[in-house]
């Protein structure tokens, strides 16, 4: 029986790694398109924004679909659970999440104004929403739920807006924020780029007091233990070290180190989804009031085999999968930045591009710019 | 119950085991969910599945026109790429996103079914996150923005890498279904499917035969699109000798790959007649078992046994269910006995007249498909597809042709099934969510109905512009052509 749980130990711990990759990766993604409005001035600043993850946001959404397609076949029963009692929660996620995917695409299509602009509101609202979800989502997972004894959620999606989880959206949202932007101030140069490395300043301090915020929060509340958990200084103590890596981000930006800058705030990332996981941990649901009524790594898990052929498969994949996409990111590791010369020049007015039916020259290192 | 047939999981029960012997479900209020929850798995994965086979199928034939575009350092393939490219990016696009409320709905709905399935259902699905959709995906993106950026070499890699990718998850996506369509390598442990032998799973005949006849089904929709196309281009006499290349290849690529469909279906009808008896006898609504039997192209009455009229090619049914002319293809009378016998009470017969017509629907389209593209490939061969305008013309109308046929297969394969959700372990009825409230399903079918009907409009108008386009050199398109996934 030892063998078993560790297998479920290790999956358990393989899911939070999928969840961290993605809001590693997707988190930049969301927070590009979040802090977008604010620091473009026209339409070339907005397609040097959205061509800065064009190449890899798909790629980065599919650890997502990893994450919950491992959580089904190796705890079917938590799979069930928070999908289906999340219910509402995760259908205004995926709403999001499909008029994203397509505002992408749709974008350039039509030569209009209005047709950008509503396709850059979509691709907004679309990296709004499940910013502040996931947060408010894994804030309400870790500070513990109202379970039936059967470790059934019934609260529905007012029951989630438990007001700490809302402080949770906003810290992810802030934390996810501050990620775009310097995933800019490293990808851009010009005034994106500038204005991105301001708009760091701002948000490092709005991170580090939510996330403070909700730490402080959680550990006062407290939620009855379940046998088998891991010290409760374990999860303190990795997001106090996330907030000191929001801080050295926020450093890091300020010396014009924009590579380490955002080194550090994804290790923050990857710190506070490991503080979520750990607190967790060996719940994967777990009741805010009568500890046995939560479902547990043990009980929530699949069978043996399963959980067998999918290490093997794991082990074989994993590896490749973080090879190709790195070769993604060196592949397009050029900054993007407005044409040197032309009509668009640096400081362009807010209407648009002159001489142009509102088509902006295409900014130097994009696709299509130097290849036939 | 007997046969290790399931009847209450752990999350139907929510550990009540007291008001739950197998009948919590039976309530109206989960009835209208369950209703409900049907028709959305039913609309969203059919919308899915309009632009999956397209996907896949464009997939290939975007990468053969680059490959001859390299091979033979041809600048109107390369036209041609980008311009069907286009196509494809922006069908990719949805096809993407409505893939993952799928995923997501089997907890969200039928969370009942996710626990039951889970070991054995779930690990295919994450398999095919984890080989095809990374695949896929990161190199898509590779191939949009790569361009001029990676050797010709490289850049032609990456092509033929996301359509292995798209492949490839057809595969894993049928590995679990075909395992609810006849179950193996499982057995059933505290009311859960346990999995003890994966290469059961991955080796299974309805696997194989499902994935051959669906990939093979998307060729045909990407050819048919691409022959349509082409046509109308042709005969707006742009580019002539361009869209005739397009043309020929496409009617050529179309008619071998319906032949391979039609083989194919053929052979899961023969699985279908040993595993899903039922399923069979309802594709004909045949009631009484019989020898030789007659295969109907139409039924004008009801399906009650006793038509009006009917059109009946003799022994075709018996040919389809086990290859001979005499062979004997059960019935729905007999059937249900047999199976009220096995599992106990209650009805095993799906609902006739969508399996009927369903079933006509995809084989008529198959026949009209292996016509249309035999006349182009007869067409192409003497180098006179620009030439014949009904071929034109019919060919723009067969552009349909291919998405009625996969609907209704999917219809077919999967109302067919019904009552069963896992063929002989599961019911449909003991699947779905038995805590989610029919306002909560009914507010959620809307909102996707909605959200799919407006993205679905766009897509189209999008589609068909694009289609309408000039066939420009991309170096001249002041819009690039293939880095369309952005701005
Ligand atoms: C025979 C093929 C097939 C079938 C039956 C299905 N799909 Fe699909 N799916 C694909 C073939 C495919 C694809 C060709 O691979 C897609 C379409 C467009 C794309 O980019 O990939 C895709 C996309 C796609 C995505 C998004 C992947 C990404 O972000 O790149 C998800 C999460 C799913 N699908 C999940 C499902 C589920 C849960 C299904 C079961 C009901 C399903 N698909 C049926
Ligand atoms: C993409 C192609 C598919 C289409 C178009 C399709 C279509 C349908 C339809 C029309 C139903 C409704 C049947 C009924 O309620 O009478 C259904 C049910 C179902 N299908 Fe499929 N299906 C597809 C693929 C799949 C795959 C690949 C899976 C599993 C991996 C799957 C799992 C299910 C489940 C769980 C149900 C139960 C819900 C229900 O009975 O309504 N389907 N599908
Ligand atoms: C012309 C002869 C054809 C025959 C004899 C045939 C036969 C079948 C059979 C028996 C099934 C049900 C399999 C099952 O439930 O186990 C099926 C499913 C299906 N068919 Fe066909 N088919 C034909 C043509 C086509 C064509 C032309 C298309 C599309 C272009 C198509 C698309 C599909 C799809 C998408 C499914 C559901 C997926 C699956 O179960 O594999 N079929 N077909």
């Amino acid at each position: 029986m030892a063998e078993f749980s560790d297998l479920n130990t290790a999956w358990f711990a393989i899911i939070g790694l999928l969840w961290a990759g993605y809001f590693f990766l997707e988190g930049f993604d969301f927070g590009v398109a979040v802090v977008a409005p604010i620091v473009s001035r026209d339409d070339l600043d907005r397609r040097i924004c959205l061509n800065a993850v064009g190449p890899t946001w798909d790629g980065n959404e599919v650890w997502l679909i990893v994450a919950g397609g491992a959580t089904f076949a190796a705890f079917p029963l938590w799979y069930a659970k928070l999908f289906s009692g999340f219910y509402l929660a995760l259908f205004v996620v995926l709403v999001a999440l499909i008029a994203r995917g397509v505002s992408f695409e749709f974008r350039d299509k039509v030569d209009s104004r209005s047709w950008r602009t509503f396709w850059d509101g979509a691709n907004l609202l679309g990296s709004l929403v499940p910013a502040v979800v996931w947060g408010a989502a894994f804030t309400d997972l870790v500070h513990g739920l109202p379970l039936d004894p059967g470790g059934t959620y019934r609260g529905g999606l007012v029951g989630l807006l438990h007001p700490v989880a809302l402080v949770g959206g906003l810290a992810s949202l802030a934390l996810f924020s501050l990620h775009g932007a310097v995933f800019l101030a490293l990808k851009t140069e010009g005034t994106v780029r500038d204005r991105a490395v301001r708009l760091v300043r701002v948000l490092v301090p709005a991170s580090v007091v939510l996330l403070a915020a909700v730490l402080g929060w959680l550990v006062h509340a407290g939620r009855p233990s379940v046998g088998g958990s891991l010290p409760a200084a374990v999860p303190v103590v990795l997001a106090l070290l996330a907030a000191l890596a929001v801080v050295g981000t926020g450093v890091l930006s300020a010396r014009s180190r924009p590579g380490l800058a955002f080194a550090a705030n994804g290790l923050a990332i990857l710190l506070v989804t490991g503080a979520a996981f750990s607190r967790l941990f060996p719940a994967v649901l777990a009741s805010g009031t009568v500890a046995s009524h939560g479902l547990t790594i043990e009980s929530a898990s699949a069978g043996h085999l399963t959980l067998v052929v999918m290490s093997v498969v794991a082990a074989i994949f994993t590896p490749l999968v973080l090879l190709y996409q790195g070769w993604t990111y060196w592949v397009f590791r050029q900054r993007l930045s407005r044409p040197p010369v032309g009509p668009a020049a640096a400081d362009a007015p807010d209407h648009g591009v002159p001489g142009s039916s509102g088509r902006a020259p295409r900014p130097v290192g994009l696709p299509g710019e130097t290849g036939r | 119950m007997t046969n290790g047939q399931f009847t209450g999981s752990r999350a139907a029960c929510g550990g009540q085991e007291a008001d739950c012997a197998g009948i919590c479900l039976h309530d109206e209020r989960a009835v209208s969910a369950l209703e409900l929850a049907r028709w959305q798995f039913g609309l969203t994965t059919v919308f899915h599945f309009f632009f999956v086979p397209v996907t896949i199928g464009l997939g290939v034939v975007v990468a053969s026109m680059q490959t001859f575009a390299y091979r033979r350092e041809d600048e109107v393939w390369e036209r041609l790429t980008a311009f069907f490219g286009r196509l494809f990016l922006i069908n990719l696009a949805v096809g993407v996103v409505t893939g993952i409320v799928l995923e997501f709905q089997f907890g969200m709905n039928w969370s009942s079914y996710s626990v039951f399935v889970g070991s054995i259902f779930g690990a295919p699905l994450a398999i095919e996150g984890l080989l095809a959709f990374f695949l896929e995906s990161t190199f898509v993106g590779l191939w949009v923005f790569g361009k001029g950026k990676l050797s010709p070499r490289v850049h032609l890699a990456t092509i033929w890498v996301t359509s292995a990718g798209t492949i490839l998850s057809a595969f894993f996506i049928l590995a679990a279904n075909s395992w609810m369509q006849h179950p193996v390598g499982y057995e059933v442990e505290h009311g859960e499917a346990v999995l003890t032998d994966f290469w059961a799973v991955l080796a299974s005949s309805t696997l194989w035969a499902s994935f051959l006849h669906t990939v093979s089904a998307a060729f045909v929709t990407a050819g048919g699109l691409v022959l349509g196309i082409a046509a109308w281009q042709i005969r707006q006499g742009r580019e002539r000798a361009a869209f005739g290349r397009a043309a020929r290849f496409a009617a050529i690529f179309t008619l071998a790959s319906v032949l391979v469909t039609s083989v194919s279906g053929d052979l899961q009808g023969r699985l279908m007649e040993s595993q899903q008896p039922m399923k069979m006898a309802a594709a004909e609504a045949l009631y009484t078992t019989t020898d030789g039997a007659s295969f109907s192209m139409l039924t004008i009455g009801n399906l009650s046994g006793t038509p009006v009229f009917q059109v009946r090619l003799p022994h075709v049914l018996s040919m389809i269910a086990d290859l001979s002319w005499n062979g004997q293809v059960k019935g729905i009378d007999q059937l249900q006995a047999s199976e009220t016998a096995t599992y106990g009470k209650g009805s095993y017969v799906p609902v006739l007249w969508a399996t009927y017509w369903s079933f006509r629907t995809m084989v008529g389209m198959g026949i009209l498909l292996v016509l249309l593209s035999a006349w182009g490939a007869l067409l192409a061969r003497r180098k006179r597809i620009g030439e014949s305008r009904w071929f034109l013309r019919a060919a723009m109308a067969g552009m349909a042709l291919p998405f009625l046929a996969n609907a209704s297969g999917w219809v077919f394969t999967e109302m067919g099934r019904q009552p069963w959700l896992v063929y002989g372990l599961l019911k449909t009825l003991h699947g779905v969510s038995p805590t989610v409230s029919t306002v909560d399903v009914a507010a959620t079918l809307v909102g996707f109905v909605a959200l799919y009907t407006a993205i679905g409009v766009v897509d189209a108008v999008l589609m068909v512009r694009a289609a309408r386009r000039d066939l420009v050199a991309p170096e001249d398109d002041e819009h690039p052509v293939l880095p369309g996934i952005v701005y």
